[in-house]
């Protein structure tokens, strides 16, 4: 027999979180890493993984001591089982689902995808190995893994290292590269998009 | 033991924080884009608040690593053309993906598998990069 407490944690945690506490959270893992003696940056782990296949012998940017940046391999090892566990264990009464507003559901419908409000899924459709094979699921894993691996190591961050680790940091640097994730972003919706789906 | 396991902790609590927040879904990306919801924004903005303090207080402290080492936050350096470029080859894939690199291990561990095509393409693009470095303006 659980515990009720341990069933109203459960419940209480598997609410949608809000922003005020998602973004404060990924600033605290920001800290946790900082005090560890490490930086926070997600995306330069496929640089490892490059180096650890022995990518080396091909290009010089790959020359480095990956070993001691095993860390950051782990902290993408959590993050996977931190998806297995909420989307399991702390999913919520409602499900997967992404709460997205009434204009955008209203949009998507614009595009020709078939949603209705209240019951748009977290994740589409065409995340999923028989869409591989079709235009958006091609183009959304395929051209799109690639475009983030590359314009990533190009931009030398992502999300993790330049929006959050290097604004926090008042960089410069990061500054041009969020306003080029946007530049990139809105082109990718309003022009290219519309020719895709 | 011990030493791994607190960056796996750290990646089961980034894990579960972006996907309670939603911030691992396409539609919230692709509602981000339309401009259509101050959700994402608000993670972004709080987040750099955030985390603006955070590094004030490390820099005023001299706060000491778990190591015994002084906190140093390196600057990145100052050439805008790498940042600018490379931000917007970014910014494609993250809109068409719906997914930058930390939610793309979040989602594979919920379950989608495909995305282990997703990360070999990602790591495709990285090698590249590294492949064409030297022809590319930084």
């Amino acid at each position: 027999m659980v515990p009720q407490f341990i069933l109203d944690a459960i419940a209480f945690i598997s609410q949608p979180w809000p922003w005020w506490v998602a973004g404060p959270m990924i600033a605290v893992i920001m800290f946790l890493l900082l005090k560890l003696g490490k930086e926070f940056g997600i995306s330069a782990n496929f640089r490892i993984m490059c180096a650890a296949e022995g990518a080396g012998d091909y290009a010089d940017f790959f020359k480095f001591d990956w070993q001691s940046q095993g860390w950051n391999l782990l902290v993408a090892l959590g993050a996977v089982f931190g998806g297995y566990m909420t989307s399991h264990y702390f999913a919520g009464a409602e499900g997967n689902i992404a709460h997205v507003s009434a204009a955008t559901v209203e949009s998507l419908q614009q595009l020709g995808l078939n949603y209705q409000e209240g019951q748009v899924p977290l994740i589409p459709e065409f995340y999923s190995w028989e869409a591989l094979f079709t235009l958006p699921g091609f183009m959304v894993i395929v051209v799109g893994g690639f475009l983030v691996g590359f314009g990533a190591r190009y931009a030398g961050g992502c999300t993790s290292g330049h929006a959050i680790s290097g604004m926090s940091a008042l960089q410069l640097g990061s500054l041009y590269a969020v306003l080029g994730f946007f530049a990139g972003g809105l082109f990718m919706t309003y022009v290219i998009f519309p020719l895709i789906f | 033991m011990m030493r791994s396991s607190k960056y796996i902790l750290i990646g089961i609590l980034f894990g579960m924080t972006l996907f309670k927040a939603e911030a691992v879904s396409w539609f919230r990306i692709y509602e981000m884009f339309h401009f259509q919801s101050f959700h994402m924004y608000g993670i972004i903005f709080s987040s750099i608040a955030m985390g603006i303090l955070i590094i004030q207080w490390i820099k005023r402290t001299h706060m000491k690593s778990t190591e015994g080492l002084e906190i140093v936050i390196p600057d990145k350096d100052k050439h805008a053309p790498r940042y600018i470029i490379g931000g917007t080859i970014f910014g494609l894939g993250w809109a068409l993906a719906g997914v930058c690199p930390g939610p793309m291990f979040i989602v594979l561990g919920s379950g989608y598998t495909v995305l282990v095509i997703f990360l070999l393409s990602a790591i495709t693009g990285t090698f590249v990069y590294g492949l064409l470095r030297k022809y590319l303006p930084h």
